[in-house]
């Protein structure tokens, strides 16, 4: 048991996947050339004033919702000021004292440990530009397409003991927010973004240590490993009787360790003011009561069911649940399949191995239910074999091509005859002496070198349990 | 011939074809040319694009085709309203070469109103400021002497409309920035209710307070601007979505009935005592138009002056902090990031500015929001409901616009004693109520304005009383007092 108790709070920023940007006009699209995605509103020109997006409301709502918020009645926006030259107007409209959401929660579990992470608030903001630095020669340049694109900031208790936690937080959070569909939360492309705040105490202690802010973790993995890294820092200062400094640290992802920013008394004074240009934003209880209808089966709920209804093991609920789109996935094929564990195997296995491998989501494929049901279905019916189920998942990934279609081209139906079977275990026979002589010398594992050796010379479409049968009889 | 036509005239002429677009604007170009070496009114002008465009009127008017509300009319705007591909430079260092890609809501309703621009007009810069002297570029001068100011800090539209150069213009008002000029130049000048005109392309100043409006030289002119200007606007969250109505129809004379406060608190210790008889005497006109008058009170008056000093600076200050030097306007030359930022905003701004910016910034830091800006913000309320509470009695209040006359040019020195310029006015931009000022007699040949303040949205209510009061006093008379002077003025410049 260590000495210290860890305790830290994350800030998560998420981009709402609107048609426009949250002020404006402008279409939020990832990708365009350079400032083609701007106007007046958005580049902060004088006089132009800002006009708030219904739809970023309901997507920040929709999202509180799914994250057990209560949504008050009134809201407003306030203006938070800074100089960047990222930052048009120099402040950014956001919420201050009276966000759009407050007092919600998720859930989650660490090695078999379930705990409840509470969510102090979430409010709606504008995100900034992005600043493109030079490869050569002393300067910068500015790109606002990103300018007034809608952000959530998803602000947690500082419930989270472990930085494993706090990986299992965001995994959940993005899981949920996926669920609500308000965001693509890729966090490569940025529409997921972590701050963390980590201070270390006594254990058994009420009272918070100092804490440090940590910023740029561009992955879970780094917020996993920054974290670690701060707990293992803030150890050893508090070992040798140090004090902790109140910073900010930036990750350093490559040389894995965090340096300073600035420190407590060069933090900024955002001089927060209510924007005099926006009127407060009043949320009626029936929209609230409409929404949170019209929000999908959240991941919880979901792996109760597919416990309780189809006897999945809790483990795999759990994974295949975690994405939205598997999820589904999952759904439409048991729509016509009744054993689970068969489609999660295949979803947990071969499929995530080609996902992750191609850094790709479901959806992002050739691939659908109706593809993996026909070719779970051929392998029932004994028309292929697992080997060959395997490269007709491939096939499938890359042309789209229904499985019977692939099988049929290329011919890989099978063999099931008896006779077409002996004739090639009689030929492995005579080409194999010596294993075949370890295997009636009493060393039985060598039948499975004789097995594969008929696979291969088959082109992997002998049935196996026959070739197996058939090998031993004949040995 | 332009400096006693009114907006109503010209375009009875226009209609009757004694008169054409192109004429009517050549007549502005030529009056500008005539007296803009002494009045200094305009910033930018944009004869060519005006001649051209009045033009296309011309042969609107031909082919006999639709043609706008205020089609031909020259007009001038505050260098502060955004004019797609026309500079605006808010009389700024910071903005000298600033030429907005897009328009402010206003200019694009006067534009499809077939209204003519002819130029942008001077102003305090950044609209900070009550006689125009804080420009940086120069002092207009005021036509009715023109070693006085003309008020500010729509001084320049003020004074070209009281000079002939144009029809109408229009003007900002966020603490009496349209009326003090109107009355300084004997001129009639209206602030609507907060949120009746678009602030779309409006630089801002204070938003919770500026509001556009027109300077004329009569009534009707301003019920005629007014209709063209005043809309609902979906790009700005402030603008009220409520009809419009058409304020000519408020033109009729009737003042029988009307009750009128009389807020004793505006007649203070220390105004020129000529200014108040003025506009005792043009209440006393009502009254013996069927109007009553009492005298009221209004007691959180006095405070207007300090809170509005924390409220506009604070919301200045933050509308202020994108002129960084970054995406447009002034950027000084500098090594570094901090450096750019430093040397833009010191050499881009006055000092005026600046000092505003610097109280404006105080007052929202750490540790001060809740002395100074919250605490303004409670006063704000107080001050409100005094109107709440006499707008339950009285359908308007009438008081001075200003508690003096224009001044000397260089005569103000101390800012703070140049704030009190606006000491009439600042209550009902507190409050969002509608104000107007109309000329109601010359003290020592100088106008005197008198405010009519009239319940939200009740610009109505306003015109007609004001029109009743003008149809019914000297001033038609005493303006022909300008004109003559002007005259002289003129030849003098040539």
């Amino acid at each position: 048991m260590s000495k210290y108790e860890t305790v830290i709070g994350l800030e998560v920023h998420v981009e709402l996947a609107t048609k426009t940007k949250i002020f404006c006009g402008c279409p939020t699209e990832f990708g365009s050339e350079p400032n083609t995605n701007v106007c007046p509103v958005c580049l902060g020109l004088p006089g132009a004033l800002p006009m708030l997006n219904k739809k970023a409301v309901e997507y920040a709502i929709k999202a509180a919702l799914a994250l057990n918020c209560e949504i008050p009645a009134y809201s407003k926006f306030d203006r938070k000021h800074y100089f960047y030259p990222d930052l048009p107007k120099a402040y950014q409209i956001s919420q201050f004292d009276q966000p759009l959401a407050l007092n919600g929660y998720l859930d989650i579990e660490v090695d078999g440990q379930a705990r409840r992470i509470g969510i102090t608030r979430i409010h709606l903001e504008e995100d900034a530009g992005k600043l493109v630095h030079a490869d050569v020669g002393d300067y910068s340049l500015a790109d606002y397409n990103r300018g007034g694109v809608p952000l959530i900031e998803i602000v947690s208790e500082p419930d989270l003991r472990s930085p494993q936690e706090a990986k299992a937080y965001l995994e959940k959070l993005k899981s949920i927010i996926q669920y609500t569909g308000v965001s693509d939360v890729k966090m490569e492309e940025g529409s997921l973004r972590c701050d963390a705040n980590i201070s270390l105490r006594p254990a058994g202690s009420e009272k918070f240590g100092t804490r440090v802010e940590i910023k740029n973790m561009n992955s879970f993995r780094a917020v996993e490993n920054g974290l670690a890294y701060e707990v293992a820092r803030h150890t050893e200062i508090l070992d040798a009787g140090g004090q902790i400094v109140q910073e900010t640290r930036r990750w350093d992802e490559t040389k894995g360790v965090t340096y300073a920013m600035r420190s407590k008394e060069e933090a900024d004074d955002y001089r927060y003011f209510p924007d005099p240009d926006l009127v407060p934003v009043i949320v009626e209880s029936s929209w609230v009561e409409a929404l949170r209808q019209s929000l999908p089966e959240m991941p919880d709920a979901r792996q109760k069911k597919y416990v309780d209804k189809w006897g999945l093991p809790a483990y795999d609920a759990a994974v295949i649940t975690a994405s939205k789109h598997m999820a589904d996935f999952f759904e439409a094929v048991m729509e016509k399949y009744d054993d689970a564990k068969i489609v999660s195997n295949w979803l947990m296995g071969e499929i995530s191995r080609h996902l992750n491998a191609e850094g790709l989501e479901i959806t992002d494929t050739k691939l659908t239910p109706d593809h993996l049901t026909a070719l779970i279905k051929l392998q029932d019916e004994g028309t292929i074999s697992g080997t060959i189920a395997k490269t007709v998942l491939k096939e499938m990934f890359e042309s789209g091509k229904m499985p019977d279609e692939i099988v049929e081209e290329k011919g890989l139906i099978q063999i099931t005859d008896e006779a077409a079977i002996a004739a090639l275990v009689d030929e492995v026979i005579a080409n194999n002496p010596k294993p075949v002589a370890d295997y009636q010398s009493g060393n039985k594992k060598a039948i499975g070198f004789l097995v594969g050796q008929v696979m291969k010379l088959s082109k992997g479409k002998a049935n196996p349990a026959l070739v197996n049968k058939l090998l031993q009889e004949k040995l | 011939m332009l400096e006693q036509l009114t907006v109503a005239e010209a375009l009875e002429k226009l209609a009757a074809r004694e008169i054409s677009a192109q004429e009517l604007t050549a007549a502005a170009c030529k009056r500008i040319d005539e007296v803009e070496g002494t009045i200094k009114a305009f910033v930018t002008l944009t004869k060519e694009q005006a001649l051209a465009a009045a033009a296309r009127v011309d042969a609107k008017l031909q082919a006999g085709e639709e043609i706008g509300s205020l089609a031909g009319v020259p007009m001038a705007l505050k260098d502060n309203i955004c004019t797609k591909g026309i500079r605006t430079t808010c009389s700024s260092t910071m903005l000298q070469d600033f030429v907005p890609p897009y328009s402010a809501a206003v200019y694009e309703h006067l534009k499809n109103a077939g209204s003519i621009l002819v130029g942008k007009t001077n102003l305090d810069e950044f609209a900070m400021g009550s006689s125009t002297e804080n420009s940086a570029f120069f002092t207009t001068r005021n036509p009715w002497d023109t070693e006085r100011v003309p008020g500010g800090s729509s001084g320049g539209s003020a004074a070209a409309v009281a000079a002939g150069e144009v029809l109408f213009a229009l003007g900002s008002d966020t603490g009496g920035s349209i009326r003090q000029p109107a009355s300084f130049c004997g001129v009639v000048g209206m602030k609507p209710t907060y949120g009746r005109i678009s602030r779309y392309g409006v630089v801002a100043f204070a938003s919770s307070l500026d509001q556009v409006g027109p300077l004329t030289k009569d009534v009707r002119d301003c019920a005629l601007v007014m209709n063209a200007i005043a809309r609902h606007d979906p790009r700005d969250a402030t603008s009220a979505n409520t009809e419009t109505p058409d304020y000519t129809k408020f033109l009729d004379g009737h003042v029988k009935g009307l009750k009128i406060g009389v807020p004793k608190e505006y007649f203070m210790e220390g105004m020129d005592p000529g200014v108040a008889a003025a506009v005792r005497k043009g209440i006393e006109l009502l009254v013996s138009l069927g109007a009553e008058a009492e005298e009221i009170s209004l007691p959180h008056t006095e405070y207007s002056i300090p809170v509005y000093y924390v409220i506009a600076p604070a919301e200045a200050a933050s509308n202020f902090a994108r002129f960084d030097g970054v995406v447009y306007g002034y950027r000084a030359d500098t090594d570094s990031l901090e450096e750019m930022y430093l040397q833009t905003r010191g050499q881009g701004f006055a000092p005026e500015v600046k000092r505003r910016l610097l109280l404006g910034t105080y007052v929202l830091s750490a540790g001060c929001y809740e002395e100074y800006y919250l605490k303004a913000l409670k006063v704000r309320t107080l001050i409100k409901e005094d109107f709440v509470k006499a707008f339950t009695k009285y359908d308007l209040l009438v008081t001075p616009t200003t508690p003096y006359t224009a001044f000397p040019v260089g005569a103000v020195k101390d800012p703070v004693k140049m704030y009190h310029n606006d000491i009439c006015t600042i209550a009902a931009s507190m409050a969002g109520l509608p104000a107007i000022s109309i000329p109601c007699g010359l003290v020592e040949g100088l106008p005197v304005g008198m405010q009519l303040i009239g319940n939200h949205f009740a610009e109505g209510t306003i015109l007609r009383a004001a029109y009743a009061y003008e149809q019914n006093s000297e001033w038609s008379t005493q303006k022909t007092e300008l004109y003559r002077k002007l005259r002289e003025g003129g030849r003098k410049h040539e």
